[in-house]
């Protein structure tokens, strides 16, 4: 998971879409950048988190998927699962607690879009 | 029961060791409140009047007995202040009606602490609060009851595992219910719910689910919308996850009052069902989209296996009938499944102590009935009951015996007092108005058992706010603390239902007038008792004499005994 600076400009060739569009709709225009970033404008408001599960499941994006706005650290093992590999943090958080939050992610019981699986799907594959 | 394998536990603990973190650096002052808020929210620590409240997860009501006494240990070592009046010393628990059990005395300083005792007996709080999927509640006689089509425990367990700590949906626009029933009775209330789910059988007798979403109380109460009628078990996680995502992308985030799901599906009507429909085609035919192997369901169902039944029926106690003995097996003890075994209910309803609470001393005397009675194992029910699900036949008066010395045995399941209520204005920071002093008075109006037996099945339910905790909406009595002016007041509803056949169809009671003060509360439940007795027909009970009059004899007879409202009336 990258971090990038809080007050850096995003990577060259990255599409800014806000948390009411319909990614899905959009498959063709976001294939053609190198990188999406998905918002938070609220910290708590998780609509980017389906946006983010829509694009690497069902548009099977491969780019860059930056979380942007209000990320807080502990946002880190949710947003990872969900298909994020980089965030821009919220001014005040610290990226050392970000890296550290990541640790705590024990076995999930669902699979997701970065390749794990339910635990059942594993023991009965 | 089910059993936490490795990996349970190890998800438990390291949720305990990351909410640890944060509350560290909460306490340090790194993780401001607004931002830790929704962080303890997701682990069951609201902040309540007193102290903070840990609201502890019990799955689908299930509850062993060393769990409980794991539970009376943090009663006891916990929940305390050294301040205030007796009742504002804790040492106590409250069962909610989502079959949850909730502190109200422990600091926050020791939140982690408690989080890695309730660890330690497969226990947590996560979820139990928050804007993401609650606690899966189900039918307190699941695996047991004689009118159960399929056990939904095993799916329960299924539901618990996929919800738990989501990584898509911990941040809904609002909190997110879900409810199973597996019995041709509905004693889960599906058609209160975000999402009701009736697990049912197809001509073939394939297992699948009849679905509904959009049911919930508060401001606006609203019943759920049939919108499938039969999803084969295997896919029920994907067709949850369509509605669920459909939700999360479209339900309202501008104002708390319009978030919940209901709303969307009011608003958009069948657009929602299509949406919710496209969504789950799309998933379905996603080849990456695995569905629930068969081997996943054998492996939760042997979780779920029914104790050997009883070698030979003894036969039932001999000795002579004692009238208290015959009124408790007629309203305590419930019909069972398993020839030779009973269903026990431990009243929580008794003078005393509000609706739904034990003290640490009488989670252990429950958590020791449950050991030498059945076979270790509690449910925690809607209607803020335990019930001992494994009793033998021929043990029955041994149980009473046992459970009146606990205090566990009033004769008064389904009747009057048998009241839910929210813990309200003396615990609660949200509530306008207490109920405690309300369920007391109405507790000590009518505590004549006679007079109970002969008002007969009923449900009366309290809350203190719109929030709705005590479902008042469902109660065939609804009191309702509303707040005017700063001070106390009480609407009350006749007529609701809950989607029970006693109740009939699931709707909101309808108010009979304007609020009542506190002291006028007792008079009115009452006045409109009266109205029943003197009104209803044959064997009719007060809901159906409540639907066949309408609220307008109720209004009438609630207006006459009205004291310092009268002028307002």
């Amino acid at each position: 998971m990258d971090i990038l600076h809080s007050d850096s400009a995003l990577p060259e060739n990255t599409l800014v879409l806000d948390n009411t569009t319909d990614v899905s709709a959009l498959a063709d225009e976001i294939r053609r950048h190198a990188g999406v970033a998905l918002q938070f404008p609220k910290w708590t408001d998780g609509r980017a988190y389906s946006q983010a599960v829509l694009l690497r499941g069902r548009v099977r994006y491969p780019g860059r998927l930056i979380a942007t706005g209000e990320v807080l650290a502990d946002m880190l093992p949710l947003l990872r699962r969900c298909g994020f590999d980089a965030v821009r943090l919220r001014a005040d958080q610290n990226p050392q607690t970000a890296r550290r939050t990541l640790g705590f992610d024990a076995l999930p019981y669902q699979g997701d879009v970065t390749g794990r699986r339910a635990p059942y799907v594993t023991a009965t594959a | 029961m089910y059993r936490y394998t490795d990996s349970d536990r190890g998800l438990v603990r390291a949720r305990a060791a990351q909410f640890r973190d944060q509350l560290q650096r909460h306490l340090a002052g790194e993780l401001p409140d607004d931002d830790f808020r929704p962080l303890r929210l997701q682990n069951g620590w609201y902040v309540q009047r007193h102290a903070p409240m840990l609201r502890v997860a019990v799955p689908y009501g299930e509850l062993s007995s060393r769990q409980l006494r794991q539970l009376a240990r943090i009663a006891r070592d916990f929940d305390l202040q050294d301040a205030g009046l007796a009742s504002e010393r804790g040492g106590f628990g409250h069962f909610s009606t989502r079959q949850n059990l909730q502190f109200n005395w422990i600091p926050l300083a020791r939140a982690a602490d408690v989080m890695d005792l309730l660890a330690e007996v497969d226990m947590h709080g996560i979820q139990t609060s928050g804007n993401c999927i609650r606690n899966i509640t189900s039918d307190a006689l699941a695996g047991i009851a004689p009118d159960e089509v399929v056990d939904p425990r095993p799916y329960c367990e299924l539901l618990r595992q996929w919800s738990t700590l989501h990584p898509e949906f911990s941040f809904l626009p609002r909190k997110f219910k879900i409810a199973v029933s597996g019995a041709r009775e509905d004693r889960a209330a599906t058609a209160w719910h975000d999402i009701g789910l009736t697990l049912r059988r197809n001509a073939a007798g394939e297992v699948g689910f009849a679905v509904a979403v959009g049911g919930g109380m508060g401001r606006t109460p609203v019943i759920a919308t049939p919108v499938n009628d039969f999803v084969p078990w295997p896919q029920i996680l994907v067709f949850i996850e369509a509605v669920v995502r459909v939700y999360n992308l479209y339900g309202r985030r501008d104002n708390a009052f319009k978030a919940r799901i209901k709303i969307l599906v009011k608003a958009e009507g069948q657009r929602f069902v299509d949406a919710v429909s496209a969504e789950f085609r799309a998933l379905l035919a996603d080849p990456a989209t695995v569905l629930v192997p068969e081997a996943e369901l054998t492996r939760l169902q042997d979780h779920f296996l029914p104790p050997p039944a009883p070698a030979a029926a003894e036969p039932a106690a001999t000795a002579d009938p004692l009238p208290a003995y015959e009124r408790w097996l007629r309203r305590n003890v419930h019909a069972h499944r398993v020839p030779g075994y009973r269903a026990v209910k431990l009243s929580l309803k008794r003078a005393g102590l509000p609706p739904g609470d034990v003290t640490a001393d009488q989670m252990e005397g429950a958590a020791a009935l449950a050991d030498r009675f059945s076979r270790g194992e509690l449910r925690v029910t809607h209607d803020q009951n335990l019930l001992l699900p494994w009793v033998l036949e021929g043990e029955l008066r041994a149980l009473w015996l046992a459970a009146r010395e606990d205090g566990f045995a009033t004769p008064n399941i389904g009747l009057l007092t048998d009241m839910i209520a929210c813990p309200g204005g003396d615990l609660c920071a949200l509530a306008n108005a207490r109920s405690i002093p309300i369920a007391a008075a109405i507790t000590e109006r009518f505590a004549d058992l006679d007079e109970l037996n002969d008002i007969g099945d009923i449900q009366l339910h309290v809350s203190g706010c719109i929030n709705s905790c005590g479902h008042h909406h469902s109660g065939h009595i609804g009191i309702l603390g509303v707040d005017k002016d700063g001070s106390e007041w009480y609407q009350v509803t006749v007529g609701g239902a809950d989607g029970s056949t006693l109740s009939g169809a699931a709707v909101p009671g309808k108010v009979i007038g304007p609020s009542f003060a506190a002291d006028e509360v007792p008079d009115v439940v009452e006045a409109v008792i009266g109205t029943y007795l003197r009104e209803r027909r044959g064997g009719e009970r007060f809901i159906e004499t409540a639907r066949r009059l309408g609220p307008l004899p109720f209004r009438h007879a609630a207006d006459a005994v009205r004291g310092s409202t009268a002028l307002a009336a």
